[in-house]
């Protein structure tokens, strides 16, 4: 009896040390993985590590990074958003619409942009908070109002910028003295650094992760949880904006027939990030290693000249081995 | 509860009135008008939100108004709605049309339908990648392989014949991926034995993710001397690859397909050229060929409708502005 119980507490302590490091296990885990490809695909090939190389993987994970990052938000509190590859392409469209169509200055596009993405962030969060609509349902729903949306206010035509040389800087420019990072990398990381405080250091954080533990003693503790559900949602709407500016700013041109499949992506490299589907655990950090975990892998067996299908097959089980991962850990 | 339903109601009424209020935008439904007395021709296209396919409309317009006939055209959303575009034809027969003109996006899934067609003595004429069947009269289309291999041609022609090339298809699977990858290498390997196709990757024509795929081919291939993209958003990925990775002159693009993109790049230089398919004359091609049929003429089993090669020389010319949309 004297020996279970002391066994037991030993057990306890073993779990209980495991579970102070836990939560940095995935972190950690992920960022190991990291690593383990940057190495595995710098000896496979030379041209890996050049630095255009390095700038372009960087530059590749720039929008679906920002997907990831609003995406982060949503599926701590437990939800999903399956709308924001379309939404993307809507703010990029709103971007081409104000600016080519309306003759309105660049910024003022960039801001109808961000607001259309938050705008249909708080639409879909009115329907999960208000009316109860679970998210994978409103966010499809969304999906499909901001694909049909796009076609319909740019007549189904791809909007150019052609005419504003200036606005293509915003992904492809570089204000980094010295050193040439496009603009495109340097908001990803301050999208990150952003993210970062809100899901950490202000209330709405603090409220993301208690409604995504237990939303419903979070609503009985007095909080209201429909007000922080549909204010998350916007935020990740307003990320999504972001990341429409971006893409319309890289192909100099808004693209009314792209964007959906990059909520997918985006999804994979959350979850791969150790951000649990169920809610109430996640990081930035993490969606951030994610991203890079994701486009690091793309393009190494790129450059490896892997077919393409075999691509798809290797991330696809690396999103499996990510997600194993997390739920070993959860086990302890 | 029945303030719930009174929101959802309100929420749909609002969708409703934005519906209907956007009427003229994107929808792909009934455009055009049934006249009465005038013969009907129901096109059932592929798709209709890329500007490929509004091309295809504007011929099929242009020659339903010459040979004046009423026509309707609409297409899925996406090339993959086989089942969407089966209903749409199922709803273009309801309308007993005199004829009909289809490009399948999969044969065997329109196939009774097409029996039916077949049965009320409709006509049938088959365009763009056609049907694979033998009821349609007539198939109008490019000639995609053809095509492909005047793209090797002039590469072969701007790399001096030797050299490492790549290739940026948009689709694997779809006959208009296959035939322009499969027509492009084959005329390199069978006439360029000096010319080395080091890979192929696929895009799916997502003018980004083929961005990001041609610097990857560039990167692992430092003196890859030119590329080729098999439609607008891979030949525009290619583009912004060279863009970016400051390789302008040193790669030499081919492009397929037209776009504004496409031919800034080929009026600025970055693009040697690009072949493009004739989409208007595929539209018109297609409505003509049925009136010909309402009028039981015999018709040749192929429409070739054509394609062209155009670059910085004669891009301004009378048959290219026809053929390619901005």
């Amino acid at each position: 009896m004297s020996m279970n119980t002391i066994a037991n507490e030993e057990k306890n302590k073993v779990s209980g040390k495991f579970k102070i490091s836990s939560g940095a296990i995935q972190q950690i885990l992920a960022f190991a993985s990291l690593i383990a490809l940057v190495i595995f695909f710098s000896i496979a090939s030379g041209s890996f590590l050049q630095y255009s190389n390095v700038i372009g993987i960087l530059l590749s994970t720039a929008v679906i990074g920002i997907l990831a990052l609003g995406a982060t938000f949503v599926i701590i509190t437990g939800g999903i958003d399956l709308s924001v590859g379309t939404v993307m392409t809507l703010s990029s469209v709103m971007i081409g619409v104000i600016v080519v169509n309306g003759g309105m200055p660049i910024w003022v596009g960039i801001i109808g942009g961000i607001l259309t993405g938050a705008l249909c962030g708080l639409l879909s969060g009115f329907a999960i908070a208000k009316l109860n609509i679970p998210p994978f349902i409103a966010t499809l729903a969304m999906m499909m109002i901001a694909k049909g949306l796009a076609l319909v206010i740019s007549s189904a035509a791809p909007i150019y910028f052609s005419d504003h040389e200036n606005f293509t800087k915003i992904s492809l420019g570089s204000i980094t003295p010295g050193i040439e990072v496009p603009n495109a990398i340097l908001i990803f990381f301050i999208m990150a650094i952003i993210g970062g405080i809100i899901l950490s250091k202000t209330i709405l954080g603090r409220y993301n992760f208690a409604i995504g533990s237990n939303e419903e003693a979070t609503r009985l503790s007095g909080v209201n949880v429909n007000f922080w559900k549909m204010s998350i949602y916007t935020l990740a709407g307003a990320f999504t904006g972001v990341a429409g500016v971006l893409m319309a700013a890289r192909l100099n041109s808004a693209q009314p027939a792209l964007g959906q499949g990059y909520e997918l992506e985006a999804i994979a490299a959350v979850v791969i990030g150790g951000t649990s589907l169920s809610g109430g655990k996640g990081t930035i950090v993490g969606t951030v290693i994610g991203a890079l975990i994701m486009s690091v892998l793309t393009n190494g067996l790129r450059i490896m000249s892997i077919p393409q299908e075999w691509q798809t097959v290797v991330v696809g089980l690396v999103i499996i081995l990510a997600v194993y991962a997390d739920t070993l850990r959860k086990k302890d | 509860m029945k303030k719930k339903m009174g929101l959802l109601s309100g929420v749909l009424a609002t969708s409703l009135l934005f519906a209907a209020c956007s009427d003229d935008g994107a929808s792909g439904d009934g455009a055009g008008e049934i006249e009465e007395g005038k013969p009907y021709v129901a096109v059932v296209s592929k798709g209709f939100q890329h500007q490929f396919w509004q091309a295809v409309k504007q011929g099929a317009e242009e020659a339903a108004e010459e040979f004046d006939v009423s026509l309707t055209f609409e297409g899925p959303e996406s090339e993959s709605q086989v089942d969407k575009q089966v209903e749409m034809l199922q709803a273009a027969l309801d309308k007993k049309p005199d004829a009909i003109g289809f490009a399948a996006l999969d044969s065997k899934a329109a196939s009774p339908l097409l029996k039916e067609a077949d049965s009320k003595d409709i006509p049938i004429i088959a365009f763009d990648s056609g049907v694979d069947s033998d009821i349609p009269l007539a198939t109008a289309s490019t000639d995609n392989r053809a095509a492909a291999a005047l793209a090797a041609d002039k590469m072969a022609e701007a790399i001096g014949e030797e050299g490492k090339v790549a290739l940026i298809v948009h689709d694997q699977t779809s006959v208009t991926g296959t035939d322009r990858r499969d027509g492009f290498k084959e005329q390199i390997e069978s006439k360029y034995p000096k010319i080395e196709i080091v890979d192929i990757q696929y895009g799916a024509g997502d003018h980004l993710k083929s961005t990001d795929l041609a610097k990857a081919v560039m990167q692992a291939h430092p003196d890859l001397k030119g590329m080729f993209g098999s439609n607008e958003g891979s030949a525009i990925g290619v583009v912004n690859a060279v863009n970016e990775l400051n390789k302008g002159g040193k790669i030499t693009i081919i492009g397929f397909d037209s776009g504004k993109q496409q031919l800034d790049a080929v009026k600025s230089g970055v693009m040697t050229g690009a072949v493009t398919q004739n989409p208007v004359g595929i539209g018109y091609e297609t409505v003509k060929a049925a009136v010909e049929a309402l009028d039981g003429k015999e018709l040749e089993k192929v429409i070739d409708t054509g394609f062209y090669w155009y670059d910085k020389d004669n891009i301004d010319d009378e048959e290219i502005q026809a053929a390619v949309y901005q």
